[in-house]
């Protein structure tokens, strides 16, 4: 029992550093945003895509390494670019979609060690993108994943109706006359940003996970969409806060960590289910 | 009587590569119309040019005025091989999209009300609350069915609804389409001639185009008569055939 109690003394005092207040934050806010937006990608079967954006984001880290401006609006731009780029690639250029989306990611991540190459002197946060680091958010980047918080809520709260029917079945929600491409967009940009913001806590190479393995375990109790996407956030949740916790006392880099509590957590779950059924 | 749809003149395809010519075709109220036609000879194609998902190269898709518009009043219910069965969507759920976009309900009440009373109608009302991915091939596509039909469309377009279903069902399946043709324009694509025949008022033979002769039959020899370009065939009375074969 001591040992619970001189467990619990700690956490608690970990809660006195400002840093990891900060990245308890993030990782709340990286929960929901990461449990909501990855629910839809994962349901409409679009990680690929997900993949694709995130990567190229890589692409704009590099620029604003080169030109000296903040990384994550690099980021965001290079996102939304590649989003657009693959649809365009997709419908107008006629390319197949695996294809164009291949195109994009490589792209990005191409632009993105030429601009580092050519940036002068050592750039010392290369590593906190590529894997994240939640414990180094700042409190300007908490802000801006709060503000994503409330976007995708909202989007997600009120027009929860089309966004299911479309992302079931796209054709039927055409020819009902809704106008799918306007949402298909929105969406994406939001999946877009949803990658950027969240790049801090896991990094551009671990962050599909956060969008996929939450959704997956979710997935083993429940097969109504709204409840996925709560149940995701919920999963998410459990896995970067324990992550989080994990980090600290193993003294192992934070991504890493959470994105194998993440799969750890799945395995639990899935065996539990497989025996106790 | 002006007809519900009134299509004249279509040339649509896919890429510009057109897959029907020159097509003709009035549907009118309490029409019941059989498609029938080989692979690729665009049956699909015909009724998606129908539900705007495939913009004309040439010719017009006219909709009577109380049909037309944001509320477009037309049922569909797709090929179920091009549903994703893993997404994570309930019986209920999926019935309730066919309310996308439809003014006529007052309220989730309303909605939820005529979900129950279509799902009690067709039998499945025990499983509402099942996902998808769990339904017999007959289950799937009487849910579809409650969806095309949950906001009580004029115009009720089917494609081969009797996939991965069994006789039973099918039986069943075409007996509810024939009350339900009192209310609405039946437009169904199949690939079981047989059955359908006996449904059907008018059979349209679609491979490539497509012309209207109304009052006729159909035996098996006219099927056979896919190898010719168009052929339409409608059911009378006295079973009876007029059609000559055409080129």
């Amino acid at each position: 029992m001591n040992g619970i109690i001189e467990l619990w003394d700690t956490i608690v005092e970990l809660f006195a550093y400002d840093f990891f207040k900060k990245a308890f934050f993030a990782a709340v806010f990286a929960s929901i945003s990461c449990g909501i937006i990855g629910g839809y990608i994962v349901s409409k079967r679009i990680v690929f895509i997900s993949g694709g954006i995130t990567h190229a984001s890589f692409g704009g880290i590099g620029l604003a390494f080169l030109l000296g401006f903040n990384p994550l609006i690099g980021a965001v731009i290079f996102a939304v670019l590649s989003a657009l780029g693959i649809q365009f690639f997709t419908k107008v250029a006629e390319i197949r979609e695996d294809s164009s989306i291949a195109i994009w990611w490589s792209l990005g991540m191409a632009l993105g060690i030429i601009f580092i190459f050519m940036t002068p002197g050592y750039t010392p946060n290369l590593m906190s993108y590529l894997f994240g680091n939640i414990l180094t958010v700042t409190v300007s980047e908490l802000w801006w994943m709060f503000i994503l918080n409330v976007v995708i809520i909202a989007y997600f709260v009120f027009l929860f109706r089309k966004i299911l029917y479309i992302a079931f079945d796209e054709e039927f929600a055409r020819a009902a006359g809704l106008r799918v491409s306007l949402f298909n967009y929105l969406t994406m940009i939001l999946i877009a940003l949803t990658v950027v913001l969240n790049i801090r806590v896991v990094g551009i190479i671990l962050i599909l996970s956060l969008l996929t393995i939450p959704q997956a375990t979710a997935n083993l109790f429940t097969n109504d969409f709204k409840k996925l996407l709560i149940l995701s956030t919920v999963f998410a949740f459990i896995g970067t806060t324990s992550g989080l916790f994990i980090s600290y006392f193993l003294d192992i880099p934070s991504g890493a960590a959470i994105i194998f509590t993440l799969v750890i957590m799945f395995g639990v779950v899935r065996l539990s289910k497989y025996f106790f059924k | 009587m002006e007809a519900l749809i009134k299509i004249e003149n279509l040339t649509v395809g896919y890429d510009k590569q057109p897959v029907l010519k020159n097509v003709n075709l009035d549907i009118c109220e309490n029409d019941f119309i059989g498609v029938i036609g080989p692979n690729g000879g665009g049956k699909t194609t015909l009724l998606k040019a129908i539900l705007g998902l495939l913009k004309p190269f040439k010719g017009t898709i006219e909709f009577r005025k109380d049909i037309d518009g944001n509320n477009r009043q037309i049922g569909y219910l797709p090929q179920v091989k091009h549903i994703d069965r893993k997404f994570p969507i309930t019986v209920f759920d999926v019935v309730r999209s066919g309310s996308i976009m439809k003014n006529q309900f007052k309220g989730n009440v309303q909605i939820k009300l005529k979900i129950e009373k279509l799902l009690n109608e067709m039998g499945i009302s025990n499983i509402r609350n099942k996902a998808i991915g769990e339904l017999s091939g007959g289950q799937m596509q009487r849910v579809f069915l409650c969806r095309a039909i949950l906001s009580d469309p004029k115009v009720l377009i089917l494609d081969e609804p009797d996939t991965f279903v069994d006789n039973r069902f099918e039986g069943e399946l075409y007996e509810k389409l024939r009350l339900l043709n009192n209310d609405m324009a039946i437009v169904l694509v199949s690939h079981d001639m047989g059955t359908i025949s006996s449904y059907v008022k008018t059979i349209a033979c679609v491979n490539g185009d497509l012309h209207y002769h109304p009052s006729s039959s159909i035996s098996q020899e006219q099927l056979d008569g896919y190898k010719c370009p168009i052929q339409v065939i409608s059911h009378g009375e006295i079973p009876h055939t007029v059609l000559k074969h055409h080129h």
